[in-house]
């Protein structure tokens, strides 16, 4: 029972295979190897001597499986054969620990999996010991059968997340890159812990040398969006507006024109509803360290301006949003950074949660601009930081969760100093 | 962390350090680091020795009012930076296991678990830095993926305890060992020993010393219930904290008429106070354990002196619980604890102002 509690736990192969050898060389043999389903001609063991602590692991290639009578069959997925008494002089050397000593039994046992094979155990007894006998040999089979189980689906587990993991990375938000004259901070929670992504996205696109060529004056473009929905669907579609701002970027450079063409794109989407808010803004420096950033928001909560004194400004416009009109009006601003003032570019997903003290006020608007208002003078990062943490425990545990998404675009202060002595309250 | 001192030979650079940091002067605070790390410092020893105690000093500057929020958040950002910069000149060859270390699900406090990332790389270990905050599924996802020998997990504040040991029994129930940390497991530990925890480390060096002297199980344990929680208070108190509060709140403005005259910042300010008062009283309740309501209460007693708010506020609030969660016996016996220990630190204040 307890082998069957510890081998069920985890879905990781590595660890299966080594809690089925920690258990093999503590109750069945000398020495318990666990040599894994190959890939590429080469397959991962992982070796338990009885009364050692901590196990060996290595790799072996198949030629060498081959020749252990009976292994390559059972790495090769071949249905279950009885176990083979083994000739001990037959042992190559890579099968023992060094200093093992003559081999008196080997015993090689495939690992049953569901429909994926599960790799092989083989067991190893010193000379002079008692050999295994029939009553061993079944229980040896009820062990191989459970460890293999746990191993194949601990395979099949770690095979659908690598995919998994290839499918969503480029949905995940990007390193923002240097941009001279500003600095930036984003941070990205999903609704959807396990998962990691969602609807809401940011991303800063650089345009490239062609683009430049033809015209010298593009600039860099920044955004933040949401996308109508939540999970792995919205993901999806936050992942292709990404894509598609990346190549409207190759042809156009003014944010008021992408969105329009964004927007015909997804009309054409086949996705059920494209519902899509965003800001984006061409970010341009100018005079005296200042930083322009030349604003089309979209149906989406206006950004938020903080002040080197602390005052927080806010943007009320919020245009129409992407994706259900023909026509759509952005609205367009410009906003005026002076070296250390922030723009903060956010999701409903923040202002929109629910908790607090008595769990069911809305954080709003009005408690974000004062919260940021306590960061000024912080570098972007620290500020994106606090503002993501209190957020987060403002949100009631019980509450619905939205994703919640935080950009901050800040023109580098002309000193990076921060006036000494106390300022602003806790 | 408490343990640390500071290394000794560092002590001059250490004050350059914090005055860099204080200042948000990243430049200023790497190239000291990075000069002492050519120099030959080592890579541990500025990690441990110089960083973070300074860190510790920023958390008192903050609690001692000399320093501001923005401040302290600024310097914690820069003190990141060092320790990238460092990690991206020193990066030895992992040779050991693999070690996970993740922050408590709510929990901000992510430079301490930072260090232990680094120093655990030097030490040989490949690590996976979860970083802050992290949902208990997001973490077993990961264990599940990647295998891991141990998970080092960190809690800084009691109130996150009861997430932190929902997060341990996951990890455990997926067979990895958890090692525990941080100041949220009380100063000895004796709340990562009580809530099941594999291991317990004080700070990062004896962290990366216990895993490395194979001190965690390979697999760990599965620990009974715990019987205190029988009476159901803890599950109670939360389950009621929205009503308790409005209700705490409701009859903190009948005991304290001037609150009439509160404005709404006022009065939010005031029901975060409360909250914050349910939120660990609910954690002592969890682990059974007195002294975590106590040092909380003592611990903001000095905070509000260094601000020049009389612990009367306090106390008027601990009554107010009191009063209200009369069928709640070990919350009330938390509660007056609590009040004595505020009354204490008010004794103290008054022999401090005396002294003045």
């Amino acid at each position: 029972m307890e082998a069957g509690r510890r081998l069920s736990a985890s879905l990781n192969t590595r660890r299966c295979a080594r809690t089925t050898a920690e258990l093999a060389a503590a109750f069945l043999a000398d020495v318990a190897m666990v040599v894994l389903p190959p890939t590429r001609r080469r397959a991962g063991w992982l070796r338990g001597t009885a009364g050692r602590t901590g196990l060996e692991e290595g790799e072996i290639d198949l030629a060498a499986a081959a020749e252990v009578p009976g292994l390559a069959e059972a790495l090769a997925g071949f249905p279950p054969v009885p176990s083979r008494w083994l000739d001990s002089a037959q042992t190559p050397a890579w099968l023992l620990p060094g200093g093992f000593g003559p081999v008196g039994h080997l015993l090689v046992t495939p690992l049953p999996g569901n429909g994926v094979p599960a790799g092989a155990l083989v067991l190893a007894r010193r000379e002079g010991s008692a050999p295994f006998d029939d009553k061993t040999e079944t229980l040896v089979r009820v062990f191989a059968a459970r460890a293999g189980a746990a191993i194949s689906a601990a395979v099949l587990y770690q095979e659908q997340s690598a995919t998994n993991a290839i499918l969503t990375g480029d949905l995940l938000p990007p390193p923002l890159p240097e941009l001279e004259g500003v600095r930036m901070a984003g941070a990205l929670r999903a609704s959807q812990q396990a998962g990691l992504i969602g609807g809401d996205f940011y991303d800063v696109y650089l345009p490239d040398a062609d683009a430049l060529r033809d015209e010298p004056g593009r600039r860099p473009l920044v955004t933040l969006g949401d996308v109508c929905g939540k999970g792995a669907r919205a993901a999806v579609l936050a992942g292709q507006v990404r894509h598609s701002l990346r190549t409207l970027l190759l042809l156009e450079g003014r944010p008021e024109r992408i969105v329009g063409l964004l927007n015909r794109s997804l009309l054409a989407s086949p996705a059920k509803s494209p519902f899509v808010t965003m800001v984006l803004g061409a970010v341009h420096s100018a005079a005296g360290g200042h930083t322009r950033l030349e604003l089309a928001i979209a149906g989406h909560p206006a950004p938020l301006v903080l002040r080197g004194d602390g005052t927080v400004e806010e943007i009320t416009e919020r245009g129409s949003l992407l994706g259900a009109l023909r026509s759509i009006v952005p609205a367009l601003v410009t906003v005026d950074l002076a070296p250390g003032d922030v723009c903060l570019f956010y999701s409903d997903g923040i202002t929109e949660a629910f908790g607090g003290p008595t769990g069911r006020e809305m954080y709003g608007t009005a408690r974000l601009k004062a919260d940021l208002a306590t960061c000024a003078g912080m570098p972007v990062t620290a500020l994106v930081e606090r503002l993501e943490q209190l957020s987060t425990g403002w949100l009631a545990e019980s509450a619905e969760q939205d994703d919640r998404a935080l950009l901050a675009v800040q023109a580098v202060p002309s000193e990076a100093r921060v006036p000494a002595g106390r300022g602003g309250e806790r | 962390m408490s343990e640390l001192v500071l290394a000794p030979g560092l002590e001059a650079a250490a004050e350059n350090y914090l005055e860099h940091i204080g200042h948000a002067d990243e430049f200023g605070a790497v190239d000291l680091a990075l000069n002492l790390l050519d120099d030959g410092v080592p890579a541990e020893t500025l990690l441990l020795g110089l960083i973070a105690p300074a860190q510790r000093r920023v958390g008192e500057l903050w609690a001692a009012d000399r320093w501001s929020v923005a401040r302290e958040h600024g310097a914690t950002a820069v003190s990141e930076r060092v320790v990238a910069a460092i990690a991206s000149r020193v990066r030895p060859e992992p040779v050991l296991g693999r070690v996970v270390v993740a922050c408590t699900d709510g929990e901000y406090h992510a430079l301490s678990t930072r260090l232990l990332t680094e120093v655990l790389r030097l030490r040989g270990w490949r690590v996976d830095f979860l970083g802050a905050s992290v949902p208990g599924t997001h973490l077993i996802t990961h264990l599940h993926q990647k295998g891991p020998d141990a998970v080092a997990l960190s809690c800084t504040l009691p109130t996150r305890l009861p997430r932190a040991h929902a997060t341990l029994t996951a990890c455990q129930a997926v067979g990895i060992p958890v090692l525990a940390g941080g100041p949220g497991f009380g100063s000895d530990g004796r709340l990562a020993r009580l809530l099941g925890a594999d291991g317990w480390a004080p700070s990062a060096d004896a962290a990366a010393d216990h895993l490395q002297s194979g001190g965690l199980p390979s697999s760990p344990v599965a620990m009974d219930a715990m019987a205190h929680l029988a009476d159901e208070e803890y599950t109670q108190l939360v389950r009621r904290r929205p009503a308790i509060l409005t209700g705490a709140m409701d009859a903190l403005a009948g005991a304290y008429p001037p609150m009439a005259r509160y404005d709404d910042r006022q009065m939010e300010s005031t029901a975060e106070d409360m909250a914050h008062i349910a939120d660990f009283l609910a954690a002592a309740l969890y682990v059974d354990d007195t002294a975590v309501f106590t040092d909380f209460v003592t611990w903001t007693c000095g905070v509000l002196r260094a601000r020049g708010v009389p612990p009367g506020a306090l106390v008027r609030g601990l009554r107010v619980f009191r009063d209200q969660l009369r069928e709640f016996p070990r919350a009330r016996h938390l509660l007056a604890e609590g009040i004595h220990s505020a009354h204490a630190a008010e004794t103290d204040d008054a022999d401090w102002e005396n002294e003045r």
